[in-house]
């Protein structure tokens, strides 16, 4: 059946991507869902329709999401309000009267998209109703049934918002609606250990929806620093694991009762199984072990805010000097020095833990930075043998660049010459298409002044569609 | 540090071809309850090396596990269940290291905390 889905108007990327992973993880088999939109709407609008087999999954769905406003059955649409009386009269009696019965409670509530409507506007719209016979009781607090009024106007294009050709208007019974009380609970500002690049709560939760986490599974961070993603997965009952190269960070944070374990206690929830020191370069995992985690979930250092360390010293790495040994009395408190570790390398490490790791139909979830001048990049994520590209969903952070979340699906199990084989293909994908990953240069990128960028990108960047940015609503 | 992650670490130094198990030094040892899932057990209990996890949870005083790898079918044994659980996740290493079998390099592990990172010339 087809349901109306209205999102927050957020992460608009990201909203599709959320719904089929939720669908999958409820049990929806098939190969994807079927969206339509809204005659006249915009891709970017908030009103989608979506074909899913039952109210149930619907309901659960959106209870569970992060992104959708409500999933409604509609009942009528139009382009005006006789419009809307007319289709709302001919929607079959049998799916309407059973929620209109004189022992139910109902309330309407009327919203809009695009512009602000009066509190007396709003009452006069729900007295427009009175063709549909409600027999049930009035209750605001908790009503059995919702129903939702919503419109959108023609309120032209320049006000940042996605252009819509003409009015609509839906009338609808809410099947479920998301929890963003999440939200506020989860914020950042009011968490005790942060650092400088801590997941912001809504995208946390975003990433453990596309791991499709539950309760009983294991979730991985290999580059954990504060625990922001684990957070998140450990909300929705799973499992969680750690690892971070900077001991400081995993280890001490910044006092008995702000640290790592401290975020978990702070909300009440079950603190990870466990933390470790450990270089995602040179996995410690004894070699036996395989198919451990049910998700991977990341934000890899790519060198812009924070970035990657490895093992081995820089002098050594580069092999400018002879390998440096440690005396044996300065073992037991000895700090290894680290090197650099660019994101291409770190990319190809990941992917090749993550297929290992993962179980067979297990969820690697992680940010790829992108710069938006690069018009060759929807053919360009990593890849790998053992992977299926499930969403990408691009978040714009500057004029200079984005981040793209990738959700991958592991489909093929690994093997020495599979790894041996993502090695050789990766060698030829940094060849061609990393250069600004290698050693700092999306830093240069992202951080050069105006002057030396603009000649260097040329006009093609002028002739190239840009992709919207509804007062900051992709980001 | 549980020991479900002593389960899955060994000594990656360069070299090194043998580097599982790693051997326990205790200094202190706690325990932390942590909430029953069966399901989550069964899913480890075909991941775990099941001589380890006895030979550490020995060494951290426990000794509840039965030595020999047990059968499948003990897996739907509450009272099976109720010690595997707290072997591999209720038994923590606070302060102590783990040692490589073959060079006897020590990983320090402190606040519980498992320090995995190589030295310089190990990698």
């Amino acid at each position: 059946m087809w349901y109306l889905c209205m999102f927050f108007h957020r992460l608009l990327d990201y909203r599709k991507a959320e719904v089929e992973s939720l669908a999958e993880l409820f049990g929806y088999v098939g190969d994807g869902l079927e969206w339509k939109l809204p005659q006249h709407h915009h891709p970017d609008s908030p009103f989608h329709f979506v074909n899913l087999p039952s109210e149930e999954l619907a309901r659960t769905i959106a209870n569970r999401s992060i992104l959708i406003k409500g999933i409604y059955e509609v009942w009528g649409e139009g382009g005006s309000y006789e419009e809307l009386e007319e289709a709302i009269k001919n929607y079959p009696d049998d799916r309407k009267l059973p929620y209109l019965t004189a022992d139910s409670t109902f309330r309407i509530i009327v919203d809009s998209f695009g512009k602000v409507m009066s509190f007396q506007e709003q009452n006069d719209r729900i007295k427009g109703l009175a063709y549909i016979p409600f027999k049930g009781r009035v209750n605001l607090k908790s009503p059995e049934h919702k129903f939702w009024l919503m419109q959108t106007d023609d309120y032209g294009v320049s006000n940042g918002l996605p252009p819509v050709a003409q009015r609509t208007i839906f009338f609808g019974r809410e099947v479920g609606a998301a929890d963003r009380k999440l939200l506020p609970t989860y914020q950042l500002k009011s968490r005790n250990y942060l650092g400088p690049t801590a997941m912001d709560a809504e995208m946390a939760f975003l990433m453990a929806n596309q791991a499709l986490v539950k309760p009983g599974k294991l979730v991985y961070d290999p580059f954990v620093g504060t625990g922001s993603i684990l957070v998140a997965a450990a909300h929705f009952g799973a499992m969680t694991m750690g690892a971070d190269i900077d001991i400081r960070v995993v280890r001490d944070g910044r006092g008995p009762d702000c640290n790592v374990w401290s975020n978990f206690k702070q909300y009440g929830l079950p603190a990870p199984v466990a933390l470790l020191r450990a270089d995602n370069n040179l996995p410690p995992w004894r070699p036996s072990l395989k198919e451990v985690f049910d998700a991977i979930i990341c934000d890899p250092p790519y060198g812009v805010r924070a970035g990657g360390r490895k093992s081995g010293g820089r002098k050594l790495l580069k092999g400018t000097v002879d390998p440096y040994t440690v005396p044996d009395d300065k073992r037991t408190d000895h700090i290894p020095s680290t090197g650099a570790y660019c994101l291409s390398e770190c990319v190809h490490d990941l992917l090749d833990v993550a297929g290992k790791m993962l179980v067979m139909g297990g969820r690697l979830v992680y940010f790829y930075p992108v710069l938006r001048e690069d018009d060759s990049r929807e053919n360009h994520f990593p890849e790998h043998p053992c992977f299926r590209l499930v969403s990408s969903s691009e978040q714009i952070l500057s004029s200079r660049y984005s981040r793209v979340l990738l959700t991958m699906v592991k489909i093929g199990l690994y093997t020495e010459e599979i790894a041996e084989a993502a090695r050789i293909k990766h060698l030829e994908f940094r060849e061609n298409h990393l250069k600004w990953l290698e050693d700092g240069n999306l830093h240069s990128s992202v951080f050069a002044s105006t002057d030396t960028q603009l000649p260097a990108t040329g006009d093609a960047k002028f002739s190239k569609e840009p992709r919207r940015k509804y007062r900051g609503k992709y980001v | 540090m549980r020991l479900l992650t002593h389960n899955m670490l060994s000594s990656n130094i360069k070299g090194v071809t043998n580097g599982f198990p790693l051997l326990i030094e205790v200094e202190k040892v706690i325990e932390k309850p942590v909430d029953f899932n069966p399901d989550f057990l069964k899913n480890m209990f075909v991941k775990v090396d099941w001589k380890a996890l006895v030979d550490a949870s020995r060494s951290l005083g426990y000794a509840e596990l039965p030595e020999e790898t047990p059968e499948s079918s003990v897996i739907d044994s509450d009272d099976f269940l109720r010690k595997f659980h707290h072997a591999l996740l209720e038994l923590h290493l606070e302060e102590g290291a783990l040692v490589c079998p073959e060079t006897e390099r020590k990983f320090p592990v402190s606040k519980g905390i498992p320090n995995m990172l190589l030295h310089e010339d190990e990698v």
